[in-house]
């Protein structure tokens, strides 16, 4: 499977969870498992670009996908995304276990909704839980993203 | 010292990593060799155990060992945890002792530890494990535990009863023979759990050659680790090192020690391999320490104006099956009710009774939102009785400012009379009052009303005893390299302490607190500390960074002003160095400076030089400082369904000087949130078995992003006296009067059903009976 953009090739046993793949085999500690049964969001990674529980699903079922997670979202210079510059701007994370969820979830989000409001973020950040924030700068963060990624783009139109 | 980044919003260095995805928690920890745990846990909430065979378990391709309390090394083995908060009301103390010792007293108990080489052939094994139980009647309702015939909790124990004291002040029965007034209400009210994001774990790796024990440990303390471990193994403080770095959350419970982590290092030594335990959400349920029911029948007496003349009752506390933490949790519930108000006279029976579920420990909180829903409810009850304004009520009876100090006539948990330091109640609830536009809400709740919608709001007022001690401390180093590194023992988890410390010490050494790099949680870098807990940080290791902070900046100018041979008043400190205030060009480096401190190899030192440019300082608060907050709370409820939606909370914090308000506004939003999972969702049931029924997130709900609406928050600020930064605790403020405040808002808007709450949470089935006119029991 790719992974970031980089191609991994292993051999795993068919029951080895693809948030335990990432963390243990590859080293990509940065997806966490908060709950193990779906519910937490915090093992959200992207793959073929939707965004899916990582603990829901075995590795082997992404054979030959391609997976986006947290360690690949900074830009390649390595300063951080719009979305993350926005997380550090808002407070929008305290302990930050929840976060790689929040941010996956939110990039898959305003990938394709260039001008969510905040009921909408809510919405779906609802699949996401963090016992820290009270989400509120996590929302903020994410309409923030959403409006520096328009103005970035007319920029460069 | 210029006051640059105190009380400044200024960005947090710990999310470089966070968001980048470079957090080091404890399950990234990985180390050669390594093996992994998993637990065998009780399935019965009491019994004898008859045996335990682990034969085909053993049998299992990759299993390495599998460790009861037999097999223990001594003299862990033989001893109990030991209690750290002892109190001479407790009748009886049971602590646990490393995996259950023939006798097991809740579902989820540990007993015995399976290494394996993967976490998922521990599991296998862990259910090959086969144990032999010999049930025993099971103690689950604190009711039923304090009959003279009741099953005891604990094979050994006289009774179930801990403890049966009276905390009072002043003469109740003449307060109660003369009140116009007296209401009684019985309240039950049940706290969950912390359910951190992160849920508990740790490393733990034995050194059979150097004797040296190393654990990781997602904690709220590294320090009280080390001293558990110390204690139970007789080491010597140098045999053993705790090191936690980023921890996703602790909300309390992460504050214990859990036998747990010392079965995880008794396997490291039996087996001479690094293990690590991660625990999974369902073992998170059934083995971390929770919060749970208190029931309080009260009394309360009031004279014709609504101003309280006398409380009394009695509070009956579950606390699980060890006390773990002692009365803390009860005797803070017990002191909080009295809250911001003047209270005559007061006298509560407490009662503390053993259970078969798991241990009791603090939660965000810690008792104090329980005692302000009492004496919340209570002003409310009397605001209805008599025809007044809820507001108002509360007005008539606060404490006035030119009270303060007031002793309000108790012994605090921190063993000091509670003598609230400063604050300004009536001005507090007056500008949550404005803010919100108050007494306009009756007119808008009438006319939602002839819409079909039912809103509500709700006011709460908390006094919260902040900052305990004894102490927490920090040292402040120049290396040689020319950085600054500050240690501490107060152990953050999502608190933000990097950055806050940081700014507290780049003041003084005239350097931005980027530059500056936070130890926290490293036993090796101080040799003392408390922890995080009690909304205790800013007060005691910011106090502590300041004083440190003071001292070095005072050996730098020091040794500055013997080499540039001008006075130290002359210079200061600024861009990494410190110069002659007008003169840049006469300057010297804190890269040069740290290396003169230390001496040249074999020569003598010059003049009175201590080597090295640190200082480390303990600061050790006389009393607890007491921060207070109002908060007020708008609610619809949906009639047919029992939903409510929490559409606007604002709360005015004071907790006195602000660090960085970015990140305490973060704090109280985040307690706020906290608080509205206590009001209305969270609730952990157990069969009448002491079988756990909420063991998922899908079951317990914690809440969502479209549960908490945006939270005004806003401040007053009143200066501590009690400590050099006049700060007062912030953690735990968002949570306290929040689930009063929800609650009355709730009964507000059921106003034309005559609703009466008495309890937490409430579910959305119990408004559908008070609705239907079915509500004939309110608490339970
Ligand atoms: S760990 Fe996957 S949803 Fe919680
Ligand atoms: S920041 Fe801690 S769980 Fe979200």
């Amino acid at each position: 499977m790719s992974v970031n953009g980089r191609t991994y090739e292993r051999d795993v046993e068919p029951r080895m969870l693809l948030v335990d793949f990432l963390r243990q085999d590859l080293d990509l500690t940065g997806t966490h498992a908060g709950c193990e049964h779906g519910v937490c969001g915090a093992c959200t990674v992207l793959v073929n670009g939707r965004s899916l529980r990582s603990c829901l699903m075995f590795a082997v079922q992404a054979n030959g996908a391609s997976v986006e997670t947290i360690e690949g979202l900074a830009n390649a210079d390595g300063s951080l995304s719009i979305l993350q510059e926005c997380f550090h701007d808002h407070h929008g994370l305290q302990c930050g276990f929840c976060t790689p969820g929040m941010l996956m979830t939110l990039t898959e989000h305003l990938r394709e909704n260039a001008t969510p409001d905040e009921q909408e973020l809510r919405v779906v950040l609802t699949g996401n839980l963090c016992r820290c924030t009270g989400y509120q700068a996590i929302v903020e963060a994410g309409l923030d993203a959403a409006r520096r990624m328009r103005a970035k783009k007319e920029a460069a139109e | 010292m210029s006051e640059k980044y105190f009380g400044a919003s200024v960005k947090r260095k710990e999310d470089a990593a966070l968001l980048r995805g470079k957090g080091k928690f404890v399950d990234d920890v990985k180390l050669p060799g390594m093996l992994h745990a998993c637990f065998v846990r009780s399935s019965s909430a009491h019994a004898m155990i008859r045996g335990i065979d682990k034969s085909a378990a053993l049998a299992l391709p990759g299993v390495i060992a599998i460790i009861t309390h037999d097999d223990l090394p001594e003299p862990m083995r033989s001893r109990r945890l030991p209690l750290y908060v002892p109190n001479p009301n407790m009748k009886q103390v049971f602590m646990p002792c490393v995996l259950a010792d023939g006798e097991t007293v809740f579902v989820g108990e540990a007993l015995a530890i399976v290494v394996a080489e993967s976490r998922y052939i521990a599991e296998d094994a862990a259910a090959l494990v086969i144990v032999d139980y010999e049930d025993l009647p099971a103690i689950v309702d604190p009711r039923d535990a304090i009959a003279d015939d009741a099953p005891l909790a604990q094979a050994g124990a006289k009774n179930n009863i801990v403890c049966n004291v009276p905390v009072r002040f002043g003469d109740t029965d003449a307060a109660f023979a003369k009140a116009k007034h007296v209401f009684r209400e019985s309240f039950f009210m049940h706290r969950g759990g912390p359910f951190f994001m992160e849920c508990r774990g740790v490393v733990g790796q034995w050194d059979a050659s150097a004797e040296k024990l190393t654990m990781y440990a997602s904690s709220q303390g590294s320090h009280r680790f080390k001293r558990t471990f110390v204690d139970l193994c007789d080491f010597d403080e140098n045999q053993v090192q705790v090191i936690t770095n980023d921890v996703g959350g602790g909300f309390g419970p992460k504050g214990s020690f859990y036998v747990e982590y010392a079965a995880v290092a008794a396997a490291s030594m039996l087996v001479g391999r690094p293990v690590k335990w991660i625990e999974d959400r369902r073992e998170n349920f059934v083995a971390t320490q929770q919060e749970r029911d208190q029931y309080w029948d009260m009394e309360v007496a009031a004279d014709e104006y609504g101003k309280l003349l006398g409380l009394r009752g009695r509070l009956l506390h579950d606390g699980g099956a060890y006390v773990t933490w002692g009365l803390v949790l009860p005797w803070i519930a017990a002191t909080s009710v009295i809250g911001p108000y003047v209270l005559p006279a007061y006298h509560l029976d407490l009662v503390v009774v053993m259970t078969n579920k798991i241990t009791c420990s603090p939660v965000r909180g810690a008792g104090r939102p329980q005692g302000c829903f009492v004496m919340e409810r209570m002003m409310d009850r009397i605001a209805r009785e008599l025809g007044l304004d809820r507001a108002e009520v509360r007005r008539r009876n606060f404490i006035q400012p030119a009270q303060m100090p007031y002793n309000i006539g108790l012994t605090f948990r921190d063993g000091k009379q509670a003598i609230y330091d400063s604050g300004d109640y009536p001005l507090s609830q007056q500008m949550a009052l404005d803010h919100t536009n108050y007494p306009a809400f009756e007119e808008r709740r009438k006319a939602a009303l002839r819409e079909g919608r039912y809103i509500g709001i709700g006011t709460a007022n908390a006094v919260e005893g902040t900052g305990l001690g004894p102490y927490e401390g920090a040292t402040i180093r120049l290396s040689t390299s020319g950085k600054i590194v500050l240690y501490t023992g107060a152990t953050p988890q999502g608190q933000s302490h990097q950055t806050t410390l940081a700014q507290v010490a780049a003041d003084h050494l005239g350097v931005s607190y980027e530059d500056i790099r936070v130890v926290t949680g490293d036993t090796n870098s101080i040799p003392f500390g408390m922890g995080t807990f009690a909304s205790r940080t800013a007060v005691n290791a910011g106090s502590s960074v300041h004083l440190a902070g003071i001292e070095v900046a005072t050996k730098i100018k020091k040794l500055a002003a013997e080499l540039l041979e001008v006075s130290p008043d002359d210079l200061e400190l600024k861009n990494g160095g410190v110069e002659v205030r007008g003169v840049p060009e006469m300057r010297k480096s804190f890269r040069e400076l740290a290396n003169i401190s230390v001496g040249l190899y074999g020569f003598s030192m010059k003049g009175d030089r201590d080597p090295g440019l640190e200082a480390t300082s303990y600061f050790k608060p006389e009393q607890s400082t007491y921060a207070n907050s109002c908060h007020v709370a708008e609610v619809e409820v949906d009639i047919e369904t029992g939903h409510v939606q929490v559409t606007r909370v604002l709360v005015n914090h004071d907790c006195g000087r602000v660090i960085n308000p970015l990140i305490v506004n973060g704090q109280i939003v985040g307690g706020v949130a906290h608080g509205i999972g206590n009001a209305l969702f969270e609730h952990l049931l157990f069969d009448e078995n002491g079988q756990p029924l909420t063991t998922t997130l899908g079951d317990y709900l914690i809440p969502m992003a479209t549960d908490v609406p945006n939270v005004d928050v806003i401040h007053t600020e009143t200066p501590s006296p009690l400590n050099p930064i006049g700060v007062k605790g912030a953690g735990e403020g968002g949570t306290i009067a929040v689930i009063a405040a929800i609650i009355s808002a709730v009964e507000n808007a059921l106003t034309p059903f005559d609703a009466k709450l008495t309890n937490m949470p409430i579910m959305p089935e119990q408004i559908v009976r008070i609705v239907n006119g079915t509500n004939k029991i309110a608490a339970e």
